[in-house]
């Protein structure tokens, strides 16, 4: 494992995972934009986390892109690198390296549970892992997310006389928030923000059921009363927001666990949806990978840290420039 | 108790005064015993008698490691919440109702608490054991207060919200009385008024530039502003009590005052430590403070007074509908007839102009008042804070310019926030602590503090981490005090961030022997 550095970078072949600057060779786990960024000579990813990136910086964001299918084994010198599912947002992938064989795993951003917006998360045996920890505190137990999202659809119900406006990323989590709805036979259009358009069009060009949408216009406040509007989280605060009838603020997060966070927000209907593995998934694909040694970026990493090393396992935080806690998507 | 967790919750993430109060009511409509529950949780008056903060922790630290519950409840900030989330099971018992659940609590030995109560714990729900924990360590901090309850049931049963506020403190569990009258049913609770603490006036801080303008300097009367608690008296033949702003009985705490009053009057005022009726400040009466009993010894040694300065009853007589100055002769009449050497009168400031009372707000050269108070002479004697009636008026803060050396991130509605912060100044090369505050400074200051400690942490002790001493905070304190409890010596009274001094370098920082001096610590 001494062949990666605590920016994730290979110096001996000189290629970078997720790297912040513009870089010569960058393996990119998902599109999230902590993780994806404009100006590698050469991007290698899953095709989808590729033609996300051309949507969001434009066709030209690298000089050369590889598209690997998962479990496609791509070798450069004596190292291996293959992806496979992380089941975080659609194209999401987990990097397996391999060298004189030792097993490297780089989980990227994860989630175990069901999704059906992207190929689920599969578990990787690997000698070392580098795992996140964005929720590495043993009270994320997140609930299960149709029950959460009943939570929304109940008080459309109830509350006919206003808007809901859904805070969610506007990539992956706005999709999963609308294809759970759809799930829950919510069969009404979904307003949408307009920076949401190209990546909903995407994903319903992948053949993900999001169901009808429909770009928010400036239409009588009296229209949207009764309907679900999906936006990104800073424009909830923004004066855009304030256009609608009497909105109930609702936001898709696994930090809404906290009520105080909640409150801090002025989030009024929190709903604990996560796309990130809670506290008792990160202990058991931990478990599970079998690997000895344990190194964990983004998060809260301390307490997972010290878990590790009452199991007896070799345990550090990466601390991964460029993002700090709790502001990653 | 579902149903009261969801009212609970809601209430906590509804930033709306009127869908609190409709929140409220429809919970209050149910015509069962658990809104008397709930009347009495909202209110903080219900507690469980071997429940506290401290049983709860010990309770977790069965279930889950002490260190993983740690750094969890240093990232949360709420005890109650960390604890309803980090609990490991999660089994939803028969949901029970609020009452029964109370009463089987209650029915809980001693002796079993530990399994008896985890148990409980256990059967319920987040959102319920969230709830339940709440009640357990009192204060709920959800955003509504005791008077927002009151208005709540007022406006449910077209009553004034002062009537409630009237008989509020003569009204015991189950309030049958209460809600009696509020549907008509009775006649409003007749209440032993002279048993009763009665809710005490307060004042508002004063706009110097909007209030003076507005108010007319001889409509008003001054006094000074002292720094001690303020006390209700309540004396007649029978017997004397002596109760704190919040209504807590504290007689027993100061036997001088209770063996030597005579009289038959309810008086208002100040309790102050010091001889001859001369105060020596809030150091001394703090060690007379939060004792259930007081040796003979500390009686000597910090002996109490009252300062009188209001009157609600004399000899029986109701005096609340009387102006101010109409009570404060029969406050000076009750002082005449009961002289002793426990009780003195508030002296009244001659002034003509605002100007002219400036002079007594600063009074520099006696420390031990906090600046003035301004009353309206003709004023009734009004519970709670209304507006218009009194105002204080502080003394500029004392102020000191120290360096920000820990943070540690704070709790209710600054949880996550880096926002309770340490600061020092120089003693030869190297700093030492002089302070802690968590309040004073503005939203943006806090996000800019949060960030820089964030970016600038140079070594972490638990929860608190130590920053880059970079940053110099400009602190304003009521007062200091020396101290043999902490490194530097000096211990500050209610420290705040003034304001982030940008424009200065750090070797421009007092040295503690200097800032001693300054602030004339021997």
């Amino acid at each position: 494992m001494d062949f990666i550095n605590h920016q994730l970078f290979i110096k001996d072949i000189n290629v970078h995972i997720d790297p912040i600057l513009p870089k010569k060779t960058a393996i990119i786990t998902h599109g999230h934009a902590d993780h994806a960024r404009f100006g590698h000579d050469h991007v290698i990813a899953t095709r989808q986390t590729i033609d996300i990136m051309k949507i969001r910086y434009g066709d030209k964001c690298a000089k050369k892109f590889t598209p690997l299918r998962y479990g496609q084994k791509y070798s450069i010198k004596n190292y291996d690198f293959t992806l496979y599912p992380a089941g975080h947002i659609l194209g999401s992938a987990q990097v397996l390296i391999e060298k004189n064989n030792h097993r490297l795993v780089i989980t990227g951003d994860y989630k175990v549970g069901k999704d059906e917006t992207c190929k689920n998360f599969k578990l990787v045996k690997c000698d070392t892992l580098i795992t996140e920890a964005t929720f590495g505190l043993p009270i994320f137990q997140h609930p299960d997310p149709k029950d959460e999202i009943q939570k929304l659809i109940r008080s459309v119900k109830i509350n006919k006389n206003n808007c809901h406006i859904v805070g969610a990323y506007a990539l992956g989590k706005a999709q999963r928030v609308m294809n759970l709805l759809r799930q829950q036979n919510y069969n009404e259009t979904i307003y949408i923000h307009g920076s949401l358009e190209k990546l909903c069009q995407y994903y319903s060009k992948e053949k993900i059921n999001i169901g009808k949408f429909e770009k928010v216009s400036s239409k009588d406040k009296s229209f949207y009363q009764g309907k679900i509007i999906i936006a990104p989280p800073s424009a909830l605060k923004d004066r855009w927001s304030r256009r609608f009838p009497n909105p109930i603020i609702c936001m898709a997060s696994g930090w809404m666990t906290v009520k105080q966070r909640a409150k801090q927000q002025g989030i009024e209907l929190p709903l604990v949806i996560s796309d990130h593995s809670d506290w008792n998934e990160l202990l058991d694909t931990i478990k599970k990978s079998k690997a000895k040694n344990i190194l964990i970026t983004h998060g809260q990493e301390d307490a997972l840290v010290y878990y590790c090393k009452k199991q007896n396992l070799v345990s550090k935080p990466l601390s991964i420039q460029g993002r700090s806690d709790e502001e990653i998507e | 108790m579902k149903k009261f967790s969801s009212l609970l919750h809601n209430l906590i993430l509804t930033p709306s005064r009127n869908t609190k109060i409709k929140l409220l009511q429809d919970y209050f409509k149910t015509l069962d015993i658990n809104r008397a529950y709930a009347l009495a949780i909202l209110s903080d008056q219900l507690s469980f008698q071997f429940i506290k903060a401290s049983k709860l922790r010990e309770l977790v630290y069965e279930q889950v490691d002490q260190h993983l519950f740690d750094y969890s409840y240093d990232y949360v900030g709420d005890l109650a919440e960390t604890i309803s989330l980090i609990w490991p099971t999660n089994k939803e018992g028969k949901s029970q109702n609020l009452s029964t659940l109370i009463e089987n609590i209650n029915k809980i030995k001693k002796s079993e608490i530990n399994t008896e109560f985890s148990k409980v714990l256990s059967g319920l729900s987040n959102n319920e054991r969230w709830t339940l924990i709440k009640i357990c360590t009192g204060g709920l901090r959800i955003g509504v207060s005791e008077r927002l309850v009151k208005t709540a049931l007022a406006d449910l049963y077209n009553k004034s919200v002062n009537e409630i506020e009237e008989i509020w403190h003569g009204l015991e569990f189950p309030y049958e009385n209460l809600f009696q009258w509020l549907r008509n049913e009775t006649s409003k609770p007749k209440i032993d008024f002279k048993k009763l603490f009665h809710p005490m006036m307060l004042a508002n801080p004063i706009d110097e530039e909007k209030d003076f303008k507005r108010l007319n300097a001889s409509e008003f009367q001054a006094e000074f502003k002292w720094d001690g608690i303020r006390v209700q008296l309540m004396v007649s033949s029978k017997s004397v009590s002596l109760y704190s702003r919040t209504g807590d009985n504290i007689s027993s705490a100061f036997p001088e005052i209770v063996e030597n009053t005579k009289g038959d009057a309810v008086i208002d005022g100040e309790l102050l430590v010091g001889r001859n009726f001369k105060p020596s400040g809030f150091n001394d009466l703090q060690q007379r403070l939060n004792r259930k009993k007081v040796s003979k010894d500390l009686q000597e040694k910090f002996p109490v007074f009252i300062r009188a300065y209001d009157i609600l009853f004399y000899k029986g007589k109701d005096l609340r509908k009387l102006f101010l100055y109409e009570r404060r002769k029969y406050l000076e009449k009750f002082q005449k007839e009961n002289k002793t050497n426990q009780i003195d009168l508030s002296l009244i400031i001659k002034f003509k102009t605002w100007k002219e009372l400036t002079k007594y707000k600063n009074n520099v050269h006696d420390d031990l008042n906090e600046g003035v108070m301004i009353k309206l002479k003709n004023s009734e004697y009004l519970p709670g804070r209304k507006k218009g009636y009194w105002y204080k008026w502080k003394k500029n803060p004392k102020l000191v310019d120290a360096i920000l050396m820990y943070a540690q991130r704070g709790h209710g509605k600054r949880s996550s926030y880096y926002s309770d912060f340490t600061f020092g100044v120089w003693k030869e090369n190297e700093l030492v602590p002089i302070g802690k505050a968590y309040s004073g400074y503005t939203d943006k200051e806090l996000l800019v503090l949060d960030k820089f400690i964030r970016n600038n942490t140079t070594n972490k002790f638990g929860p608190v981490r130590e920053v880059k001493k970079e940053i110099i905070l400009e602190v304003a304190f009521d007062d200091v005090f020396p101290s043999s409890r902490h490194k530097s010596g000096v211990a500050m009274r209610f420290p705040r961030i003034h304001r982030i001094r940008w424009d200065k370098p750090t070797n421009e920082v007092l040295s503690i022997e200097e800032f001693k001096k300054e602030f004339k610590i021997g």
